[in-house]
């Protein structure tokens, strides 16, 4: 378990528990229970050595978390009620999605359970930050994170010269517009999203024929998930191929794009580098 | 016969309109010179890689499905036979989504027709040994009951052990079809197996006809019966096979087609199938153009569409054979 946590982390901590007391130690939550993929990367990023008890199952994955190496030091929950109960957790983080059931039932046994809502945009990144640093009585680290995330994303969205129309694909037609966290991603990195030429603020889909018709010069696909599927084959659409000026980026990997934490800047410094590498081949 | 040309113009206008109806708004005329003119705009990508495929994939699907139906009601002289009721295109279904799910389909694409040509088979024996050589109604129906529950079941079944997030909601489309981001690719995986089924339903002409005399007239007329018997299963599952693999299970358009057909043919088995096939196209091409000018922004399923129009004269048909079904 301690193996995962970078020693510069546990010196400001050892120094904050000196200095702050037993009373302060008592009031941080020490048996924490996430049954969220996202509140799973946040708690790693800031909960102290054996604060955690267990993380959702999806934490493992590694399509979908980009923090699995480090959630593999701990076991994993099904997000079911029962289960997370006899974790005997004083602290339960959920997202506003988990099912509501789960989260009154374990409020009615008397468990502390604090909600998280998926982050919208980049701007909702250190409001999650502060937040999971309240909860865990990690405040001043969380303060330095964010710090730190802002300064990167300032250096990474610096202003382009100009702006390529991209578009963002889904499987079943899927996209996103700009009032998303990917869409997010994608202007701060320097693009122009072609959903809000077609009306789509959030998301929405797309038709193939709208898609094609707005020519963008680049689509970002959506990632390849196990087995097959039919609504996966629009991705392989031969008229995806067939823009003369389009190109088709390759695929987006979900685990940075979903979650509101410091690891969005990878997904904005990738498609940073995209808009870079568009520019020297014109 | 007036009915041929009359038929051929139908299916010729609603594969125009086909064409022309789409979620983007385009000017008629802008868009068939696109489609003509193949200039690698954006118009012309839309209209030559996604809908020109469309609309000969609806086409073809809808002519393979109206002969299927008219010549196993042709051998079976039952009007309620037809490939979706008794379970032909849910075995289909099943076949191509074990291809793909197996990932069969990825080493080696005519595994997907292949293996929904199969099962395909495998139902139309089954359907033809349950029934018997004069198909009685109500044994037709319960095997085809039994034989779609099964398909459908299995179906479901396979798709929800897939380890895809998505592969769930393919239930609805396996079930109901669509032609929703067809391509080349389906049409060109499709259209070998159709040609192959279509000309060996085609020749099943002079035999039906000389059926509706009876077994043993037809036999002192010189025709096979075996022969006749093998030709129409593997063209049925030949048809119904390829349609099914790239479209799903799209009902009731053999029995819908035939029934308008039959009395304007006179009721004469061999002129029935190419009414039907034209009819049949007409069918889908008109069904697949009402899915994207009802609710252009979902994929509404052509099958609901077909379902509509069909179950109220399914249910009409059994009424009016229910005397024999007593």
């Amino acid at each position: 378990m301690w193996g995962c946590v970078r020693p510069s982390r546990i010196i400001p901590l050892l120094a904050a528990l000196v200095l702050t007391g037993a009373a302060a130690v008592a009031e941080a939550p020490q048996r924490v229970v996430s049954v969220n993929l996202c509140t799973d990367q946040l708690a790693l990023l800031l909960a102290a050595p054996g604060q955690i008890v267990s993380l959702s199952r999806l934490s493992h994955d590694a399509e979908s978390s980009s923090m699995a190496a480090a959630a593999r030091a701990y076991p994993t929950n099904g997000s079911g009620a029962e289960e997370v109960y006899l974790l005997n957790p004083d602290l339960v983080l959920a997202g506003t999605f988990t099912a509501p059931t789960t989260v009154q039932m374990l409020r009615d046994l008397g468990i502390r359970v604090e909600l998280f809502g998926p982050a919208r945009s980049l701007a909702d990144v250190p409001d999650r930050i502060a937040r999971m640093g309240a909860v865990l009585g990690h405040e001043a680290e969380a303060e330095a994170m964010i710090a730190a995330f802002r300064a990167e994303l300032a250096r990474l969205s610096a202003a382009p010269d100009r702006r390529p129309r991209a578009a963002l694909y889904y499987v079943n037609s899927y996209t996103l517009g700009d009032r998303t966290l990917a869409g997010d991603i994608l202007r701060a990195a320097g693009f122009d999203n072609v959903a809000a030429e077609a009306g789509l603020e959030q998301g929405g889909t797309l038709a193939l024929e709208h898609l094609i018709l707005l020519a963008p010069e680049v689509i970002v696909s959506g990632r390849d998930y196990p087995g097959q599927a039919r609504a996966e084959e629009v991705l392989s659409h031969p008229a995806l191929h067939a823009l003369p000026g389009t190109r088709v980026a390759g695929t987006l990997t979900d685990r940075d794009w979903i979650c509101g934490t410091p690891l969005v800047l990878t997904a904005v410094e990738k498609m940073r580098a995209l808009r870079l590498s568009l520019e020297t081949g014109e | 016969m007036r009915l041929a040309p009359g038929l051929i113009l139908l299916v010729a206008v609603l594969f125009v309109l086909s064409l022309l109806s789409g979620q983007a708004p385009v000017g008629a005329g802008q868009s068939l010179t696109a489609l003509i003119a193949g200039d690698g705009t954006p118009l012309a990508v839309v209209m030559r890689e996604i809908r020109l495929p469309r609309a000969l994939l609806a086409a073809m699907i809808g002519a393979v499905l109206g002969l299927s139906g008219a010549a196993m009601q042709g051998y079976l002289r039952n009007p309620l036979a037809e490939p979706g009721l008794i379970g032909v295109s849910g075995a289909s279904a099943l076949g191509a989504v074990l291809a793909i799910q197996t990932g069969l389909s990825l080493m080696f694409p005519l595994a997907l027709p292949l293996a929904a040509l199969g099962m395909a088979v495998l139902a139309v024996l089954l359907i033809l040994a349950l029934a018997g050589p004069r198909g009685a109604s109500i044994t037709l129906i319960l095997a085809g009951i039994a034989i779609s529950a099964l398909a459908g079941a299995l179906t479901s079944l396979v798709l929800n052990l897939s380890p895809n997030p998505f592969a769930a909601a393919d239930i609805v489309f396996w079930m109901m079809g669509s032609l929703a981001d067809r391509s080349f690719t389906h049409v060109w995986l499709a259209a070998p197996f159709m040609a192959v089924g279509a000309l060996l339903l085609a020749s099943l002409g002079r035999g039906l006809d000389a059926l509706t005399l009876g077994e043993d007239a037809a036999e002192a007329l010189g025709i096979g019966l075996s022969g006749l018997r093998l030709r129409l299963i593997l063209g049925t599952a030949a048809c119904v096979g390829a349609a099914t693999a790239v479209a799903g299970a799209i009902g009731f358009v053999g029995l819908v087609v035939p029934h308008l057909l039959r009395p304007a043919v006179g009721a004469r088995p061999s002129s029935l199938l190419w009414a039907s096939a034209l009819g049949g196209a007409a069918m889908v091409l008109a069904a697949d153009i009402a899915v994207r000018e009802l609710l252009p922004a979902r994929d509404l399923k052509l099958g609901v569409l077909m379902a509509l129009v069909g179950a109220p004269l399914f249910l009409h048909l059994i009424y009016k054979t229910r005397k024999e079904m007593a």
